[in-house]
């Protein structure tokens, strides 16, 4: 296993037991450090009003990236859109600490996501189930998150994700050896890496949650579903009291097993955004590039 | 040996895994409830400071921690446990512990492409020593051993019941740094 790659896991782990929080300004990237974040992700617009606004989405402005890097010491992640491998060249040119191959974005390869072997630069990717993981970290994938469906502030895929990629692990380790390679086959993934997960019990890399998270509940439910961190999308910066909920959501994932404290830090903390169910939504994002 | 892991952000559960390892005691503490009377160690785990930061005073931590370190816990910082314990942070009013007379840069070594690995000495020995994002020491006072540099930049340091490290020995194969900070609690430092 090469350096860098090492190097860029190890940063995934230094962000467990942590909060991930969309910004779109320096201004906000600032309130969400204050507020506990261990990382941000900058971009032009959240999810929500992706999804409202329609039309093709596309990587950041590098300057209103780079505005959100001078403003915070946290890790600065940013998106490229799926399979565009030169808009992930832009955003390793501007240093930044972790990119987000999203389908958040339009994707801009329907077959291909980005050859992640050829960056220094980490990334991390969705995932819905064990095969979709393991496929990006085969591809070079040095962190993974659920795919959940961004911008609804509706936690039902997130948990769908998170619960399938626990169950198929455990059936990899219930497996005998000479059964992982039709496993493998199943899950289209390299035998290595089911052979890892068989040992491990767990996946080779960092899991975090995304999608839908919304209330310090929704984080807490997450995390005693085994997701090591949370990213919260359009949850903070579309809800009443921006600083106040994402300072709850990062200390109820600091506590997630404690009810009575998630109880208090869920009270009075103003509208929650607005939110939509699935059934309810024109374009699945959580469906691009499997 | 028992000894407290702050856990409230970062790599705490590798921490856990190596004490245990040792074949010591070690649990997590996320409140002051998980403190227990006796205590013989505390570790600050690799992560991001700020967040750790503003997590000790939101949980009621920072207090009882900070008392226990000035009232000679011996305790451990790595990373961002480093900066956790140091008395002054370089471009920054607030320091957070500040109870190690030392000054520290942040990111001192730039964003995630200037992480690395390398071999390089702590307390006289070769030792395995992951950076990520690290900090490096700028300034020491009178009172602070100086167990480690790396190309001229101070990355251990020692001040009588603290130890702090810029890289993070939780992710590397070896004990060296933990064998140094198991004997400061025996009391029977190997310097």
């Amino acid at each position: 296993m090469n350096n860098q790659y090492q190097l860029n896991k190890e940063l995934a782990q230094m962000l467990k037991g942590g909060v991930i929080m969309d910004v779109t300004t320096p201004e906000q990237a600032r309130i969400a450090q204050n507020a506990g974040a261990c990382a941000v992700m900058a971009l032009e617009r959240i999810p929500a009003d992706i999804r409202a606004a329609g039309g093709v989405s596309r990587m950041s402005d590098p300057a209103m990236i780079r505005s959100i890097q001078d403003a915070v010491t946290i890790p600065v992640m940013a998106k490229c859109r799926i399979g565009h491998f030169a808009e992930a060249q832009i955003l390793e040119a501007i240093e930044i600490d972790y990119i987000d191959e999203s389908e958040v974005l339009s994707p801009a390869d329907d077959v291909y996501h980005v050859d992640k072997t050829k960056f220094r630069v980490p990334f991390v990717c969705g995932a819905r189930d064990l095969g979709e993981a393991l496929r990006r970290i085969a591809e070079g994938a040095s962190m993974i998150r659920t795919k959940g469906e961004p911008g609804t502030g509706d936690i039902v895929q997130a948990v769908r994700h998170m619960r399938k990629m626990n169950s198929q692990i455990r059936h990899v380790v219930s497996l005998s050896e000479d059964e992982l390679f039709e496993e493998a086959k199943n899950l289209e993934v390299p035998y290595e890496l089911i052979k890892q997960v068989h040992e491990t019990g767990r996946l080779p890399v960092v899991n975090f949650a995304a999608g839908g998270v919304a209330t310090p509940a929704d984080a807490a439910l997450m995390m005693q579903l085994g997701a090591e961190g949370v990213f919260v999308g359009s949850g903070i910066f579309k809800s009443g009291d921006p600083e106040k909920r994402a300072s709850a959501i990062v200390r109820a994932v600091s506590n997630y097993n404690d009810a009575k404290l998630i109880a208090e830090l869920s009270s009075g903390l103003g509208e929650a955004m607005v939110g939509i169910n699935e059934q309810e939504i024109a374009v699945l994002m959580a469906e691009r590039g499997k | 040996m028992k000894i407290g892991v702050l856990a409230v952000q970062g790599d705490f559960a590798e921490h856990i895994a190596k004490i245990k390892s040792a074949g010591h005691t070690a649990f997590e503490i996320r409140q002051p409830k998980d403190i227990p009377v006796s205590i013989d160690g505390l570790i600050l785990a690799g992560g991001e400071s700020t967040a750790m930061k503003k997590l000790l005073h939101d949980l009621g931590l920072f207090d009882p921690m900070r008392e226990l370190i000035i009232s000679g816990l011996p305790v451990f910082g790595t990373c961002a446990g480093m900066i956790l314990l140091a008395k002054r942070i370089e471009d920054e009013k607030e320091n957070c512990f500040g109870t190690m007379d030392i000054t520290v840069r942040r990111n001192a070594y730039g964003r995630q492409l200037g992480s690395f690995r390398c071999v390089d000495k702590f307390n006289g020995k070769n030792i395995e020593m992951p950076f990520i994002r690290a900090p490096y020491v700028t300034d020491t006072g009178s009172n602070t051993e100086i167990l480690g540099i790396h190309e001229g930049r101070i990355i251990s340091v020692r001040q009588d019941n603290q130890l702090a490290a810029a890289f993070h020995p939780e992710l590397t194969g070896d004990d060296t740094v933990y064998d140094y900070f198991y004997s400061m609690i025996a009391g029977n430092s190997v310097r």
